[in-house]
């Protein structure tokens, strides 16, 4: 893998004089050439912003509560109206201190119920993909370096794993989880069981695409050269095939995400996540669907939220393949 | 015997001094909220025109043995006659009983294991045939197959002496009336034999299956398509799932009908079936239609709109059903094993937050205790400070946790069907308000379906998986203390699985129920309901939530409009429409 020389728009206006006889051309890795070619892509860096900005939310959600909104789970019957049961004021009850406006019926405050949500959708999301992207990565690999009856039995078993019902496995795992169980008890078993069912199923996606991409690394000079020079399977597999395998997983994993917020938001939506009064952005919508017609600004924030981290993930995703492999473009 | 007599006379004499026309001081032509409640609406005995009703899903079935919606009980009086029915009045009266086909109502034996009722003469089938005693039992007869008619209720199945008889479409007898428990010794004369003593047997009597069905005419589950009516109207026309029309039936005499109420005002009732619910509404409130006939309240949408605007609420009428929200207290599962904890969730509970869940003052009223208060012999009794402090006494659950050896609370889960957001807010609100005395509550949902089959109504299930609060609801199936209270209180009724009550267990109620099935005399009966209810609220067995509401909306053209008690909707049998 060479890299292809970077005429970039800043160079353009130096002189070639000055590159021959400087004769500094500094070699750049494979991650400073992706980097650069990041730094141009103004929607994939925005994308990228949005994502640390709701990392950063997630992680201090309990500041920003207490700061901006109320406890998640405290009623305020006050701001809604006994008869209708419907927030009082314009926006579902926007105010000052109810920055999303109110839940109808009981008047919680939905800012703070969506900033903790997002806790929950973004911990199932990164550990449900962190999940499947290691178990993805090493099955593909195996099976695409080892071959033969190996890959075999593991590409079969991606097959049975993607014909999976996932969806009516998970509800009806979700369905039977017992209150107490592996030392976890409660909401945390049931995120444990949630990650676990996300992650697990969800890996044939990753490790086919590394399959295919071992199966092209095998063959290729670097490898051949190293293979002949006297290298072992697990050397080879670790120093020539696994960096360049880097990208791809990278690509991947950060498409994975998305995805799995959407999956964790429909299992919340469908009733099967979390148990009530945990707040989570599938189970809000879940709850609002009732009120569409009186309030329907009662759906708008969680939805919001939903569209917003899945758009941001995508488009930092897009753009971080673009930047890693070009000639995917 | 002689006080049942009495009691009929009683009740037609106050028939006669409410009977609806419209000198009559119970009634209003002017547009408020509630008009429609315990009064006449726009009294008018002007006949003619069309009443418009529209569904939003479909019919369980037009078939007098195979109905069990409310809606379908009320409207059903259109065409045909039970033995006993609702008087077709506003207020209490709605909710009592008064002879239709029969000449009076039912005359027991001492034992109340008998029953009697002489038909009236001279009422006739749409072709002209007399109806007879014979139809009626055949009409009964074939509502006992469950094969045939799965949907009707199954109190004949449950109460006759049947003696292994299952179906007309199996008798031997040549006229297919074999049944035993059934004597029709002349043409006039209808004798239940009970198996068990029963004071309300005037409430099966009303029935829908006790409609006469000419068995010459019957096409078991076909017989649905054409009805043969012995009421005031007769199908016209009808589409299975899509609409139908009800034309007058020229051999109806109102004479033969003094007791009832029926007005028979609207030449014509088209009923459309499979209308979006939404729609049903709009076209309420532009004039297009006349009824919703599901009786069940506007859509939320719509509910909104009504109550925040004067000239809609004017139109509207907020009616009482038989039905109550609340929550049953497990006293399987510790430490609701001891009263005092049972009286502290009590106290502690937040009954506006109840109410609230459940649609505010519009979805029902706070309950302080069991029976709704359109069910005849109904009393206050508010034991638990709901009417006094409605947001919750944390001071006295307190005083009952300390006394329950809980000084600082304890947890325990509570479980609703996971379909009804309405049940999901009551267990919230229930969390939040226990929370304040150190009561924690694990909130468990499960599927409606399988609620009763495999959870909450399982009691082994619900003991193993400690449900100790258990959110659910119960209507009535007709405003009685009886087929309220009997299967949700009576410890008796409790199955494995499969149940409505799901954990009261109390001798002492159980006792009173047998009571109250052998005392025949009414007065006497429905003195002993309220004993029961105060019983359950003794015991802490429940926390009464919400005495359910509908909000109804009557569009300006109808006249004779009101809500029926018996029904818990507007009375489809006595309005007509403005000429």
């Amino acid at each position: 893998m060479t890299a292809p020389l970077e005429v970039s728009g800043s160079d353009t206006t130096a002189t070639p004089e000055a590159v021959l006889q400087g004769g500094d051309i500094v070699g750049r890795s494979l991650g400073q050439i992706a980097w650069r070619r990041l730094k141009r892509d103004k929607v994939a860096l925005t994308g990228a912003g949005v994502v640390l900005f709701l990392i950063l939310v997630a992680i201090l959600a309990p500041w920003i509560v207490k700061l901006l909104g109320h406890p998640p789970n405290e009623f305020h019957y006050p701001v809604v109206n006994a008869d209708t049961q419907v927030p009082s004021g314009k926006y579902g009850g926007v105010s000052r201190h109810f920055l999303f406006g109110a839940e109808p019926v009981n008047g919680r405050d939905l800012f703070s119920r969506v900033i903790y949500g997002s806790r929950i959708s973004l911990l199932i999301a990164f550990l449900a993909t962190l999940l499947s992207v290691v178990i993805g990565a090493v099955m593909g690999v195996v099976a695409g370096y080892f071959g033969g009856w190996v890959d075999t039995i593991i590409s079969r078993l991606m097959d049975i794993f993607l014909a999976f019902p996932l969806l009516l496995f998970a509800i009806a795992l979700a369905g039977v989880v017992p209150d107490q169980a592996f030392g976890l008890a409660g909401n945390n078993l049931r995120i444990a069981v949630i990650i676990f069912i996300i992650g697990f199923f969800n890996w044939p996606y990753v490790g086919r695409v590394i399959r295919g991409q071992t199966l092209s690394l095998r063959e290729r000079e670097f490898v051949e050269s190293a293979r002949s020079l006297g290298a072992r399977g697990p050397y080879i597999l670790a120093r020539e095939v696994l960096p360049n395998l880097v990208a791809p997983i990278l690509v991947y994993a950060t498409l994975l995400i998305p995805t799995n917020v959407l999956f964790e938001a429909a299992l919340s939506f469908l009733g099967v996540g979390l148990r009530p009064p945990q707040a989570t952005w599938g189970g809000m919508i879940s709850d609002a669907t009732h009120w569409y017609q009186i309030d329907p600004w009662f759906m708008v924030s969680p939805g919001l939220a939903i569209f917003v981290t899945v758009l941001a993930f995508n488009l930092f995703g897009d753009g971080l393949r673009d930047a890693l492999d070009p000639r995917a473009r | 015997m002689v006080s049942a007599i009495a009691l009929s006379a009683a009740i037609a004499l106050s028939l006669a001094a409410c009977g609806g026309n419209s000198s009559s001081n119970k009634s209003t032509t002017k547009a408020a909220f509630n008009a429609g409640v315990n009064k006449v609406f726009n009294a008018s005995d002007t006949k003619g025109g069309t009443l418009r009703f529209a569904n939003s899903g479909d019919w369980d079935s037009l078939d007098p043995a195979d109905t069990y919606y409310g809606y379908s009980w009320d409207f059903i009086r259109n065409y045909g006659r039970t033995l006993t029915v609702f008087k077709a009045a506003p207020g209490a009266a709605g909710a009592q009983l008064v002879p239709d086909l029969a000449e009076s109502l039912g005359k027991p034996s001492a034992d109340a294991k008998t029953w009697t009722y002489k038909i009236r003469k001279g009422v006739k089938f749409e072709d002209g045939t007399v109806v007879t005693s014979k139809d009626v039992k055949y009409a009964v007869e074939r509502s006992l197959d469950k094969d045939t008619f799965p949907n009707g209720p199954t109190y004949f199945n449950d109460f006759l002496d049947l003696q292994g008889y299952t179906s007309p479409y199996k008798d031997t007898d040549p006229n297919k009336l074999g049944l035993k428990a059934i004597e029709t010794p002349d043409d006039n004369t209808i004798i239940f034999h009970l198996n068990q003593p029963f004071s309300g047997m005037d409430y099966f009597a009303q029935l829908p299956a006790t409609i006469p069905v000419p068995a010459a005419k019957d096409t078991g589950t076909k017989y649905k398509e054409h009805v043969v009516s012995s009421g005031p109207y007769m199908f016209q026309s009808n589409q299975l799932g899509k609409s139908f029309t009800l034309a007058r039936n020229k051999y109806y005499d109102p004479k033969t009908d003094p007791d009832s109420g029926r007005k028979a005002l609207p030449d014509k009732m088209v009923v459309e079936l499979n209308v979006n619910a939404d729609d049903i509404d709009n076209r309420l409130i532009s004039g297009a239609l006349d009824i919703a006939i599901e009786g069940t309240g506007v859509q939320p949408a719509s509910q909104g709109k009504i109550l925040n605007d004067a000239a809609l609420k004017a139109k509207a009428d907020s009616a009482v059903i038989a039905r109550l929200w609340f929550t049953v207290l497990n006293a399987d599962v510790a430490p609701l094993d001891n009263i005092h904890c049972r009286k502290a969730v009590l106290y502690a509970a937040d009954k506006t937050g109840y109410q609230r869940a459940y649609g505010g003052s519009t979805g029902g009223e706070i309950a302080t205790n069991l029976l709704p208060p359109v069910i005849p012999g109904f009393q206050k009794i508010d034991l638990y400070e709901a009417g006094t402090k409605p947001d919750g006494d944390t001071a006295k659950a307190k005083q009952e946790l300390a006394a329950c050896g809980q000084p600082n609370g304890f947890s325990t889960n509570i479980s609703y069907r996971a379909e009804r957001p309405k049940e999901k807010a009551t267990a919230e609100a229930l969390q939040q308000s226990l929370a304040k005395v150190g009561i924690k509550l694990t909130i468990k949902n499960y599927p409606l379906a399988d609620y009763t089959k495999l959870y909450a109504g399982k009691p082994d299930y619900a003991k193993a998986n400690k449900l100790g609060l258990m959110i659910y609801g119960w209507g009535a199936d007709w405003p009685d203390g009886f087929g309220f209270l009997q299967q949700i209180v009576d410890s008796r009724v409790i199955r494995p699985a499969g149940n409505t009550n799901l954990g009261v267990k109390i001798p002492a109620v159980d006792a009173l129920i047998d009571k109250a099935l052998k005392t025949t005399d009414q007065a006497e009966r429905e003195k002993i309901w309220p004993e029961i209810d105060r019983t359950v609220m003794e015991n802490a067995s429940m926390l009464p939530g919400v005495w359910a509401k509908g909000l109804l909306f009557r569009p300006s053209n109808l006249t004779n409009v009101f809500v029926n008690d018996g029904f818990g909707m507007y009375d489809y049998v006595t309005i007509g429409v403005k000429q």
